[in-house]
């Protein structure tokens, strides 16, 4: 009996196994239903293409839900991001060569980036709009933004794949695995990009200051900011480091298509967020977890084509989807940290503007004391 | 213009006031703590007590007013709770001193990490302080608490005993302790009396503030009693027993004690 509860205590004490578990049963039940697919390497790497950009997303999205905050802005900061670089590599190509105007391009996505999540920052630390409102308003304004700056138009990037941005973001490693007959696959870049930055994140959240002050943001403000956390630099912070993932993010989807589409990043909100939290991030904040992010991106960025490769009636997709959702958030609630009553908690936070405004306000709300 | 304030007191507090728009919280306070004295404070809810520990401890600045500190003026326009912590006040609070979903070790250090010069904390010789705290000067042995648990498993006087080691360890010259045995049983809220008496055997000074007249009435040295964001007493403890100082509180609480008189 003991030895059965420490060995699943050991299983939910390593982040992430939970999900990963989930993943895995989900690998299992693809390849015995669909084997012609999921016994060969091809849909592995079109996976690895896949959920590079929202796995980006993801690990932006951790921190911030990690610190008790939401951004619904990311999608937007995604075209927008992806708009300001093709610009600056259509507008620098001549005078600079087209390599040089990509890195150009790369380095302005990331100040725009910077600029969206600025002032995201801004509106939810300095003046105290609740972080729902304050994104939700960002998501439509920057959409706005690119759409009026593209003329509503598509534009082609034109020799990017000539580039060594390209190679680099989202190039192949070739011949790591032979397919039959047709030459050789390689693991798409953006998916070794996308680790990297996991393994980054995990330190930054686990091993930082910063990550450090996030946490204690998101577990009790008054308790961060007697121990001394910055509150607001933090919070801006925050958002900055959000908008410069959504611009990395932006970028990749951009050079993956060679192609900038005004509406891109549209339908990646909800799929992202759904990442995080199966992830195990709590919503309630305090707690998060990249690696869970990691996994529940692979889980959420393979459902769909997994389910239709199973062969079932096209019909069932969504279903099953939302099945797994269910079961594995169902599962971090109930062997992870989560508290139902936590997760209510924290939807009023967002929604209620008292609470998140900045001390000067809560100092004058509590003057009488 | 003297920069200097004396040196025989841990803390001098001269004419400090505090608004919040146009309510004035504090008014004209004018408080001094020795190197080496227990001064409670007591006032009833609303009082000011809380809005003059944030002053002290840096969350507020005051709207005007001097703060010196072991005898250094401290510059209230920039003075934040970093800055606190460097002239040696830590503070203890009721409920928010812990965040609580975050591990202990997490809890000693956090606002003043050891880091390396990227700010990558040094969760090796964290956790090897936070273990020797808990041990030696909390006392924690055998009980399954250890530095990687959770702050929410421990019981109220725990985190309190955590609290209370963290601002030990840091050797604060003050250390405010706000409220902290309210929710606590009788057994807890003894042991952080104890530790209150460690303070004075350390030579060190402490304001202690408290609802529970008895419990400062045990460590306190001398008693300051603010009513409405004004200090209207300052008594002794030679001066005074327990009912006496009782009864003189009840007093102000029903509004029978002309203010002048005191």
């Amino acid at each position: 009996m003991s030895r059965a509860r420490s060995t699943l205590r050991f299983f939910t004490r390593i982040e992430g196994l939970p999900i990963l578990a989930v993943l895995i049963v989900l690998y299992i039940a693809f390849i015995l239903t669909a084997p012609d697919v999921f016994t060969k390497p091809r849909i592995y790497m079109s996976f690895l293409q896949t959920v590079a950009p929202p796995l980006i997303l993801g690990l932006g999205l951790t921190f911030v839900i990690t610190a008790g905050e939401i951004d619904l802005s990311f999608p937007a900061a995604v075209a927008f991001t992806g708009y300001v670089f093709t610009w600056t590599y259509q507008q620098l190509g001549e005078s600079l060569g087209l390599t040089w105007a990509a890195w150009a391009g790369f380095v302005a996505a990331l100040l725009a980036g910077a600029l969206v999540g600025w002032v995201n920052g801004i509106m939810v630390a300095k003046i105290g709009v609740p972080s729902i409102m304050a994104t939700l308003a960002a998501q439509f304004f920057w959409y706005g933004v690119t759409v009026l700056l593209a003329g509503g138009l598509q534009a082609t990037l034109k020799g990017i794949e000539e580039t060594a941005a390209h190679s680099i973001f989202v190039g192949r490693i070739y011949g790591v695995i032979p397919s039959e007959g047709r030459g050789q696959i390689g693991i798409p870049q953006q998916s070794l990009w996308a680790l990297g930055l996991t393994i980054l994140s995990w330190f930054i959240l686990n091993r930082h200051k910063f990550g450090e002050s996030v946490m204690f943001l998101g577990d009790n403000e008054n308790v961060a900011r007697v121990m001394g956390v910055n509150v607001e630099a933090t919070r801006i912070k925050l958002f900055i480091l959000m908008g410069v993932f959504a611009a990395f993010a932006g970028v990749i989807l951009t050079l993956q298509v060679r192609v900038f589409y005004p509406t891109q990043g549209q339908g990646m909100l909800l799929p992202v967020m759904a990442a995080v939290f199966i992830g195990g991030t709590s919503i309630a904040g305090g707690l998060g977890s990249m690696l869970g992010t990691f996994w529940g991106s692979y889980i959420i960025g393979s459902l769909e084509a997994g389910v239709v490769a199973t062969g079932i009636s096209g019909f069932w997709v969504q279903l099953v989807e939302g099945l797994v959702m269910g079961a594995s958030v169902v599962l971090n609630i109930l062997i992870g940290e989560g508290r139902l009553k936590a997760v209510t908690s924290r939807v009023e936070h967002w929604t209620r503007p008292l609470r998140s405004r900045p001390s000067s306000e809560i100092a004058r709300q509590q003057g009488s004391d | 213009m003297a920069d200097q304030g004396s040196p025989e007191y841990a803390l001098q507090m001269i004419g400090i006031e505090k608004y919040f728009g146009l309510v004035c919280a504090l008014k004209n306070i004018h408080l001094t703590v020795g190197r080496n004295e227990i001064v409670g404070l007591i006032g009833d809810n609303g009082a000011g007590k809380s809005t003059l520990v944030k002053i002290l401890t840096g969350v507020y600045r005051p709207t005007s007013g001097e703060l010196y500190i072991a005898g250094q003026k401290v510059n209230t326009r920039t003075y934040n709770v970093k800055q606190a912590r460097k002239y040696g006040i830590e503070t203890v609070y009721q409920d928010k001193s812990l965040g609580e979903k975050q591990v202990l070790w997490r809890n000693f250090f956090v606002g003043r990490q050891i880091t390396n010069r990227l700010g990558f904390i040094n969760v090796k010789e964290e956790k090897r302080i936070a273990q020797q705290i808990m041990l030696e000067t909390i006392g924690f042995r055998g009980r399954g608490i250890t530095v990687d648990s959770r702050v929410s498993k421990l019981s109220g006087g725990e985190r309190q005993g955590v609290a209370i080691g963290r601002a030990m360890h840091f050797e604060a010259e003050l250390i405010v302790l706000d409220e902290p045995t309210v929710a606590l049983s009788l057994k807890e809220v003894q042991k952080v009396i104890n530790f209150v008496h460690k303070i004075k055997e350390g030579g060190k000074a402490c304001i202690y503030i408290s609802h529970a007249i008895q419990d400062v009435y045990e460590v306190a040295d001398r008693f300051v009693v603010l009513d409405r964001g004004e200090i209207v007493a300052s008594i002794d403890k030679q001066n005074t027993s327990l009912k006496e100082l009782d009864e003189f509180l009840l007093e102000f609480a029903y509004g029978r004690r002309d203010r002048r008189e005191s």
